[in-house]
């Protein structure tokens, strides 16, 4: 009887779809514990992205430029509308907002070394703003948000400008959060909060609600910093035309629009996949918005999540972006994620490249902690090099493309440069599907 | 006493001149008129100068101060004395919406009534509040000391931190995590303190103490309902 069963062929086990070995993981980790999953970085689904555009270079109609004799300019001044004093920057390539709480003092100082010698911008972040990191970036700028956390008009005195965070690409609607494993004896000070505690800032500002307090709050900012330094406003992206053109109409300088893909220190996994848009999607609708206004390239704007390489800056910049912001990848520079770690990670019960619990404070490359021992592994000097390094490397590589395309400057790269490789990036990017001229919503079709 | 026309003479040109005056100024008062409700005056200022606006103001008045002693003779829009460092601001009138809110230090006294959180996220300012105070007063207030001689409204104190609330009057709910607190002889003497800079003239024994009862700070699924 047993031979007769052997015989009968079988219906190989099949896994669900929907109900996946993650998925159910996620299931029996929610039922065990009773809370939601937190964890830093930004969306991890795949969704449509720089990748699925190509530049399509010179040809008959379009000549080139010589690669190692013609000049590509990357310079980019951001803050020309109203600031007495707007930022000047060697290339278009920005640190974003990371607190110190949520990142190692050495860490702060390395972003702020990298940036400093790259010749561009860092950024603070929930906290205020240290003296180490003043001291250590040539061109700061100070984050003005929800929870004013260190908050001063002396330090706000001390910024080269501005942003005042609306929201983030990895949470938008959310606040911060920064869990009591990296609440330290220093950075409760700086809060003014208990130490140890669970810190949940707010998701919204205390004393403004809506565009037309926001215009007030920024003429208060002006006036106690005599407007010299430009004001940003950063939003993560959810409504790109309509919060950009808000931002002109309140009296913003520059506006930041942060994808999906955009990281973050901690914050609800539901929250990082399932809200906000795809950073490649939110670029067109800003442009249009600052075109519509008459404003494009007097109020800029600055395009953040997932960017890696130079040729996501230089596909931003073509879209209409004037720069770009990184997070994560600049933390990968620093030594995020390392496989030289690996053993640490397998302990932690991840691996290189998975890991992300950067709330936990237990970072084994001393980047996302505010373990003293932990931190001391970092040494800010040469993670500063290596920043300097890639965003360097970044640099060349959009001059590169830039040039093959036929442009003296990189903010010369234009729409017309791009295809797009599927039907979803040709419909967010607006630019033609590849040997077509026709991409999805484009009238005359 | 140095007069500054803000219609005939313009903000920039006012605040310019107060944040300009240095700690050694002689010229140490100030009188503006004819706000007529304008925005953000006397913001950033940071000396030990006094300033009296005579009239009704907008947004942000005295915003961010250090040192200045700010005193308006009419009541003031949202968010006066926002982020405030130290001196004093004396609000004769009413205050709108966020009147302190994240303030670090320094006393706020508000003559008439303040609305809707009023002390939202202070951060070590005192306020002290002669009239009554609307809902939401004191959200996720740190630190510092609130004085509501009045009444306070709907959920007062909710996800407070290490904030003092002192209310004489009645207080129509508690926000999630405040609580009534013993009001022992420390308390009394701040208090009466407060009290006394502020030109109050109720006793502190009239007081009850609210604060945090600390449940929310880390978090507990027990507690989910709660947020």
């Amino acid at each position: 009887m047993k031979d007769m069963d052997d015989q009968i062929p079988r219906t190989l086990p099949i896994q669900s779809a929907t109900f996946t070995n993650p998925i159910n993981a996620e299931i029996r980790r929610a039922a065990a514990t009773g809370i939601y999953d937190i964890r830093g970085g930004g969306a991890k689904r795949k969704v449509p992205h720089f990748d699925d555009l190509l530049f399509l270079g010179a040809s008959v109609s379009r000549y080139p430029l010589e690669g190692y004799r013609e000049r590509c300019d990357t310079s980019v001044t951001l803050g020309t509308r109203f600031a007495k004093k707007p930022i000047e920057l060697d290339i278009p390539i920005t640190i974003a907002g990371m607190s110190f709480g949520a990142l190692s003092g050495p860490a702060k100082e390395a972003l702020g070394r990298g940036a400093s010698a790259a010749g561009t911008s860092t950024t603070t972040g929930d906290g205020g703003m240290t003296p180490e990191e003043r001291g250590h970036s040539s061109k700061l700028v100070y984050q003005y948000l929800p929870s004013r956390y260190g908050m001063n008009p002396n330090d706000l005195r001390k910024a080269d400008a501005i942003e005042i965070v609306v929201g983030q690409g990895a949470k938008p609607g959310g606040g911060g959060m920064l869990l009591g494993q990296k609440i330290s004896d220093r950075v409760a000070e700086m809060r003014t909060l208990p130490k140890g505690i669970d810190q949940r800032s707010a998701c919204r500002h205390p004393d403004w609600t809506g565009p037309d307090d926001l215009e007030i709050k920024i003429l208060e900012l002006r006036e106690i910093t005599d407007w010299q330094v430009p004001i940003y406003v950063k939003v993560g992206a959810t409504r790109p035309y309509y919060d950009t053109a808000l931002a002109v109409k309140a009296g913003a300088d520059v506006v930041v629009m942060d994808g999906m893909q955009g990281g973050t220190a901690a914050t609800q996994d539901v929250f990082i996949e399932h809200v906000g848009l795809p950073t490649l999607s939110c670029i067109r609708p800003a442009v249009q918005a600052l075109q519509d206004l008459g404003v494009h390239r007097e109020v800029q704007l600055v395009i953040s999540g997932g960017i890696r390489t130079g040729a996501d800056v230089a596909k931003a910049l073509a879209l209409g972006a004037d720069a770009v912001a990184i997070g994560t990848a600049a933390l990968v520079a620093l030594g995020d994620n390392d496989p030289k770690w690996e053993a640490e990670y397998q302990k932690l019960g991840t691996t290189t490249g998975a890991y992300d619990d950067w709330h936990e404070g237990q970072d084994p490359a001393g980047i996302t902690t505010q373990d003293p021992d932990l931190a001391a592994r970092l040494n800010p000097v040469e993670a500063g090099r290596r920043l300097r390094n890639y965003l360097k490397v970044m640099t060349l590589e959009a001059q590169t493309i830039a040039r093959a395309c036929g442009h003296n400057h990189l903010h010369n790269l234009e729409p017309e440069d791009l295809c797009a490789l599927t039907m979803e990036a040709a419909a967010m990017a607006r630019v033609p599907l590849a040997g077509t001229s026709w991409y999805p919503g484009k009238e005359g079709f | 006493m140095q007069t500054y026309d803000l219609e005939a003479n313009g903000l920039r040109g006012l605040n310019a001149t107060l944040q300009s005056q240095s700690t050694e100024t002689n010229q140490t008062s100030w009188e503006v008129v004819n706000p007529k409700g304008s925005h953000a005056i006397a913001v950033g200022l940071d000396a030990p100068i006094e300033v009296t606006v005579k009239g009704s103001t907008g947004y942000y008045c005295a915003g961010m101060n250090q040192q200045a002693t700010i005193k308006v003779e009419g009541s003031v829009g949202p968010g006066v004395a926002e982020n405030m460092m130290s001196g004093q601001v004396i609000v004769d009138g009413d205050a709108s919406q966020y009147a302190g809110a994240t303030g670090k230090g320094g006393l706020l006294v508000i003559k008439g009534n303040a609305s809707s959180r009023c002390g939202i996220s202070m951060k070590g300012i005192d306020i002290v509040v002669h009239g009554d105070i609307g809902h939401m007063s004191a959200f996720m207030a740190q630190a510092g000391n609130l004085v509501v001689c009045g009444d306070a409204g709907d959920a007062l104190g909710d996800s407070l931190y290490e904030a003092r609330l002192f209310v004489r009057g009645s207080v129509k709910s508690l926000g999630a995590d405040c609580v009534e607190k013993e009001m022992r002889p420390e308390h009394l003497e701040i208090l009466k303190d407060l009290l006394d800079r502020a030109g109050a003239d109720s006793s502190p024994e009239e007081f009850k103490r609210y604060g945090s009862a600390r449940q929310l700070y880390n978090f507990d699924v027990d507690n989910a309902a709660t947020y």
